[in-house]
């Protein structure tokens, strides 16, 4: 009986992306499904009645919703394939604790990086730099954050890779001045099919801001 | 069997989840009790990045953040298993637990900094919608969240029932009874009075001047602050 998987997703969404990798990543067949978060769908609407939001993986009619607990389930289903989670539990927790360090802090702090201006922005700017200081630092020397092999934190991470553009933009800075080892990480990432083909260009995203930006009256 | 130590602190809810686990699955370990406001080396040095409890030690390795390390007991221990094994269900179960870090705190630190009549009205019935969510969609009709037994989802949100009585008495105004939380009310006293939990849970009397003396402190800041 073959599988019906479904993604509501919205192109730009870095949560989305990580899903698109983590199927790529298992060779399984999807129907994407980009959504106009102004005229949410009523699948998406059913799917995800508590929080409305995208992505929502829907495998056989059931619906998954929340980007991490997502990528978890796609790795426990699809187990024979490229696993995204070592088996070791300290490894896993590890996994998951630098996984959960990236969604409290990427998000957030990059989007006050793109949204506020002056003192605000220079603050938020100071974070984002830390931040990928930090997760440099977790990095090591290893070609992936999951090691030899890409995994569970590179799949959270990678994404925000395509808002890099709107980030240094409209902050005014280089990520990569400051911390070409990051950017090194993002290169090889990108090498891999999986994502290459998962994540949008950093101009079409940056392209989109510039739009909503309009739209919003922001200047 | 590698040493299992717990570094803590005693009103620390996040502290009492990890306790509720290792106790659940028959865990023994070591107990250390932080002082705050003058952390351990151990503590420093086992969660850099957060320098906060609860992480657990095991066999010399170190793992921080309470709902990582109920995964890991999960894994680690897994007898007497706290998550479905069914991938959808224990997506369901995983959604839950982050429902509860992610959408009850804010409501909850409002309800319990809220001062004034309409300041504490409007916290109290943003804490309520957000709870009868659980109550509604999580809980259903389960006697716990879990099914027939406590799971994870109720450890994660096991801080609803005695901890939470505590700040809704030095509140003064109860958010979940009988009345207009029914089956989430029920949860909690049965969660409470579980075997194994209510072993485990902290000194009443002790756990509500604590949270009276935040509150005190929550009131005054406002007071001061016009």
């Amino acid at each position: 009986m073959a599988d019906q998987v479904v993604l509501l997703d919205f192109w730009p969404s870095p949560f989305g992306m990580r899903l698109r990798i983590a199927l790529a990543e298992k060779g399984v067949q999807y129907e994407y499904k980009d959504e106009d978060l102004r005229n949410k769908s009523p699948l998406l609407l059913q799917s995800n009645p508590v929080h409305k939001k995208i992505p929502v993986l829907i495998h056989n009619g059931k619906a998954v919703s929340e980007s991490l607990i997502a990528v978890q389930y796609i790795d426990e289903v699809w187990k024979d394939k490229a696993p995204l989670l070592p088996s070791d539990p300290h490894l896993r927790a590890h996994a998951r604790f630098w996984a959960d360090y990236v969604d409290k802090k990427m998000y957030e702090i990059g989007r006050k990086v793109w949204t506020t201006k002056g003192e605000e922005q220079d603050a938020a700017k100071k974070e984002f730099l830390e931040c990928i200081s930090v997760l440099e630092g977790e990095l090591g020397d290893k070609p992936y954050f999951g090691g030899k092999t890409f995994g569970f934190v590179d799949v959270a991470l990678i994404p925000f890779s395509s808002w890099l553009s709107v980030y240094e933009k409209f902050g005014n800075f280089s990520v990569e001045a400051e911390h070409p080892k990051f950017i090194a990480w993002v290169k090889r990432c990108l090498e891999k099919e999986s994502v290459s083909k998962s994540i949008p260009d950093q101009q079409k995203v940056y392209d989109f801001v510039l739009e909503m930006r309009k739209k919003l009256g922001i200047e | 069997m590698a040493e299992v130590k717990l570094l803590g602190f005693w009103a620390s809810f996040f502290a009492h989840r990890v306790i509720f686990a290792l106790k659940l699955k028959g865990v023994s370990y070591e107990y250390i009790e932080e002082d705050l406001s003058n952390k351990s080396q151990l503590l420093l040095q086992s969660n850099p990045v957060y320098k906060k409890v609860p992480v657990l030690v095991h066999g010399g390795k170190t793992i921080a953040e309470s709902l990582i390390i109920l995964e890991y007991i999960e894994e680690t221990w897994p007898e007497k298993p706290l998550l479905p094994k069914d991938p959808h269900e224990k997506a369901l179960a995983r959604f839950w637990i982050q429902y509860g870090a992610e959408k009850i705190p804010p409501s909850l630190s409002a309800y319990f900094r809220a001062v004034g009549d309409e300041e504490q009205e409007k916290a109290t019935k943003e804490l309520h919608e957000a709870l009868k969510i659980l109550e509604e969609q999580a809980l259903g009709d389960k006697i716990f969240f879990g099914g027939d037994t406590i799971g994870l989802v109720d450890i994660a949100l096991g801080a609803l029932s005695y901890w939470f009585e505590c700040v809704e008495e030095a509140v003064g105004k109860k958010v979940i009874e009988p009345g207009t939380l029914p089956r989430l009310h029920a949860w909690a006293q049965n969660f409470k009075q579980a075997p194994v939990i209510k072993e485990n849970l902290p000194d009443h009397g002790r756990l509500l001047d604590y949270q009276k003396h935040k509150r005190e402190n929550f009131i005054l800041a406002k007071s001061t602050a016009q």
